[in-house]
């Protein structure tokens, strides 16, 4: 168990996970819970184990949509979602660890694909 | 001259491991007045109450100051002992060296200069203590339940029994609450009406009961013995004397779309109405919101079909005003109202019920004649979802932060009975946990899992969808199976946290009774007085106190008559003689010791004065009633002029202890 990232991951959310009661709440909303290898449960009793480089190097981070219908059903308040981008964000913000470059960009686009959502995802996805 | 003593405590080492209690023995010793100051281990005990009445007696003692635990303790025990050896009571006063001294200081040195000074406060004040006597106050023997619930008639007849007259006031047209809607009752799976209706019966045959139907507590004055309470008796337009519960009005109604309360609104009744068959009183009501003779003055059919002649659209809400020793609170619970709940479609989809539509649903009484049928298309559901929790154990404003505590065993008790009677039916229940304490419970839970074969998953449902053929769509997480799991269900069934009613705050108010941050009524003391309000003379009776099932409502119910009937076989009580009084020619008339009283107790009057050169002048002054004074000293602190004053607790007394606290 790694204390200090758990700290960083803990203190960058801003979530108690303590106040979980386990119901899974969070993990029967989720629509991405199928491209995920660990649900947004796990990401909140494992991060309160403190084991979080087994969540950083999963691919579940990336599959988090972010649509918050966890932080708004959860009956605790815990906000799972802002663990897993606390997650995600302690994964990019490591040197060479960007998920996503600019030359990706271009073979990316499409017409439909809004400016705001280019911006977003490096926002989300690169430091 | 004072001759004090003073008596310091060790309580084993609650008290001895923190502060050097022989020092503090020593250090008091020497304060004016004192003529002997001793320490010993436990000074509640009978040696140590010995040795606290042989100084009084050797050393013809005039106040007595003990260093112990907090006066809610012991202050009543050394008051008695020295009343035994002929000193007042009311000159002994406590130094509370242990919860607010040595339990909370880690420091021998900082705890022992502390309780040394306690001492100090306690010597000085009982210096100016002055002996009280008790006065007495005479019970009226007669009792009021508010709420006519299972909880309410329990304590009503247990009363009775004792030979007491009991007022039940119930603001539904019949008494029977809840428990009268429930179908079966848990573990025993017996028909709840059946255990129920006789009770019922019972109440309105008894002698020494009368039922007040479709009424409500209006205010309350008074105190303990001695309440004196206005009941509103509501207009129900029928003559409760009159009719004789035929039902000819209700049949020939012709307004017959209003939904049904009993039936949780799942089917419809007519205007007039009796809520059920075994109802108690039988008696119609009429509902003044759909009565179109009441709105418009156009119909009249009941009273033209009435042979008793007891209809009355003229009748008027009706004020009574009755006297009573003891007040028993019995206003029980509700479900919440599911409607924030988006995710589980509550109110968009007609076949996600409640728990309590369930038992209307499955009884014979019911909307269906006690055919389990969907509510939308009346088809038999074969599949059906039990989600538990829906607002209890919440953390946000939508729900309550409690746990309900009866859903996990009615759930499985609708489990188990929906695959007895239903076997082609797949039962799903989704937990978070179960949570079974309680003779036979878990035994119960088990068999509705291995016996009757129902699914229980360990998960929360996430989100509920209804579709267009008619299915709904339940996905939720098996947590012990790492699933996302979507049912095609036919049924969705919510088990709705429960809360308290919502006429209990205002009814607190009228009490003066506390509350917790949930409005359920706050218990004297958690443990050991769990049936009594920190109000004397007011008792609480079932759901009202927190979330209980039926047996447990029953022995609370029991237990709050048995208080109640405590306090009505006396004939007198004895007053707590620390109450305020006005000093009359320092009172300027002002009023400010009336608005803060919480009690009443105060009132103003014009008083005829002489004056020093020989005129009399009227002035308006406050008079204390001492009996209805409970001596919080909100007054003393609000008098400007310092007229105030409250006994055992003088401004005197509390200057000299801040005083010796400063010194």
């Amino acid at each position: 168990m790694n204390k200090n990232l758990k700290e960083q991951v803990l203190r960058s959310s801003g979530v108690n996970v303590l106040k979980c009661m386990r119901c899974g709440k969070c993990s029967a909303t989720c629509p991405s819970y199928d491209e995920m290898e660990y649900h947004p449960h796990q990401f909140v009793y494992m991060v309160e184990k403190g084991d979080i480089e087994t969540l950083m190097k999963s691919d579940s981070i990336y599959k988090c949509l972010t649509c918050f219908a966890c932080v708004e059903r959860c009956p605790r308040g815990v906000e799972p979602a802002k663990v897993v981008e606390a997650v995600r964000l302690a994964a990019v913000r490591q040197q060479g660890n960007n998920h996503l470059s600019p030359v990706q960009i271009p073979e990316m686009l499409d017409d439909d694909l809004p400016q705001q959502a280019i911006v977003t995802a490096f926002r989300k996805y690169a430091k | 001259m004072q001759r004090i003593g003073v008596f310091v405590c060790h309580c084993g080492t609650n008290i001895a491991a923190t502060v050097d209690v022989k020092a503090v023995a020593e250090a008091l010793s020497h304060e004016p007045g004192v003529v002997i100051s001793q320490d010993y281990q436990y000074m509640c005990s009978e040696s140590g109450q010995n040795l606290v009445k042989d100084a009084i007696k050797e050393h013809n003692l005039t106040g007595v100051v003990v260093c112990s635990c907090s006066p809610r303790m012991h202050e009543n025990t050394f008051r008695k002992a020295a009343a035994s050896v002929g000193l007042n009571p009311y000159l002994v006063e406590i130094a509370n060296i242990r919860e607010q001294c040595s339990w909370i200081h880690k420091e021998i040195a900082t705890a022992t200069d502390k309780a040394i000074i306690l001492g100090k406060a306690a010597v000085a004040k009982v210096h100016l203590n002055a002996p009280l006597t008790a006065g007495e106050s005479p019970v009226v023997k007669r009792a009021l339940v508010i709420g006519g619930g299972i909880a309410g008639i329990q304590t009503a007849l247990d009363i009775a029994e004792a030979g007491f007259d009991v007022d039940i006031v119930e603001k539904k047209p019949t008494i029977g609450g809840k428990m009268a809607q429930i179908d079966k009752t848990f573990p025993t799976l017996d028909c709840a009406a059946c255990i129920l209706t006789p009770k019922m019966v019972e109440a309105s045959q008894n002698e020494h009961i009368t039922i007040h139907s479709f009424s409500e507590v209006a205010d309350v004055k008074g105190f303990v013995g001695n309440f004196t309470v206005t009941i509103k008796k509501k207009a129900r337009y029928v003559d409760e004397v009159k009719c004789t519960g035929c039902g000819a009005c209700v049949e020939k109604c012709p307004m017959k779309k209003v939904p049904n309360e009993f039936n949780e609104g799942l089917d419809n009744r007519h205007a007039i109405y009796i809520p059920f068959a075994q109802a108690v009183p039988k008696v119609a009501t009429i509902d003044p919101n759909y009565c179109m003779m009441l709105k418009n003055g156009k119909c009249g059919v009941c009273s033209k079909v009435c042979a008793a002649g007891a209809i009355d659209y003229k009748q008027q809400d009706k004020f009574i005003e009755q006297k009573y020793g003891a007040i028993i609170v019995a206003t029980g619970f509700n479900p919440i109202n599911l409607d924030k709940y988006d995710e589980f479609a509550y109110s968009q989809c007609p076949d996600v019920v409640t728990s309590l539509e369930l038992e209307r649903l499955m009884n014979a009484a019911g909307p269906n004649g006690g055919t389990l049928l969907r509510p939308s298309d009346k088809t038999h559901p074969h599949t059906i979802v039990f989600v538990q929790c829906v607002g209890s154990r919440c953390d946000d404003e939508k729900g309550k932060p409690y746990c309900s505590k009866i859903c996990c065993m009615y759930t499985a008790k609708h489990a188990m009975l929906i695959r007895e009677k239903y076997p082609d039916t797949e039962v799903y229940v989704f937990y978070i946990d179960v949570r079974t304490p309680g003779k036979n419970f878990d035994e119960f839970y088990r068999r509705a899992v291995e016996q009757y074969n129902v699914h229980y998953i360990k998960g929360m449902v996430g989100k509920v969808t209804p579709k267009s053929d008619g299915k709904i769509d339940v996905q939720a997480s098996d947590l012990l199976a790492n699933e996302q799991l979507h049912i095609n269900a036919d049924m969705v069934v919510l088990a709705a946290a429960i809360e308290p009613d919502k006429t209990a705050r205002p009814l607190a108010t009228m009490l003066t009774t506390q509350m917790d941050t949930n409005d359920f009524f706050t218990e004297a003391h958690p443990k050991l007085r769990p049936v009594e309000s920190a109000t004397a003379g007011i008792f609480l009776s079932g759901a009202c106190q927190g979330p209980k099932d039926i047996p447990e409502t029953v022995a609370q119910a029991s237990a709050a008559a048995a208080k109640a009937i405590g306090l009505l076989v006396k004939n007198s009580i004895t007053c707590n003689p620390c109450v305020a009084h006005s000093d009359e020619l320092l009172c300027n008339g002002c009023s400010s010791c009336e608005k803060v009283c919480p009690y009443g107790a105060i009132t103003y009057q014009d008083k005829e004065f002489r004056m020093p050169d020989r005129t009399t002048a009227i002035r308006r002054v406050a008079s204390v009633n001492p009996a209805v004074c409970q001596g919080c000293g909100a007054c003393t602190v609000a008098c400007p002029s310092g007229a105030m004053d409250l006994n055992g607790f003088s401004n005197s007394q509390i200057m000299a202890e801040v005083d010796a606290i400063c010194k």
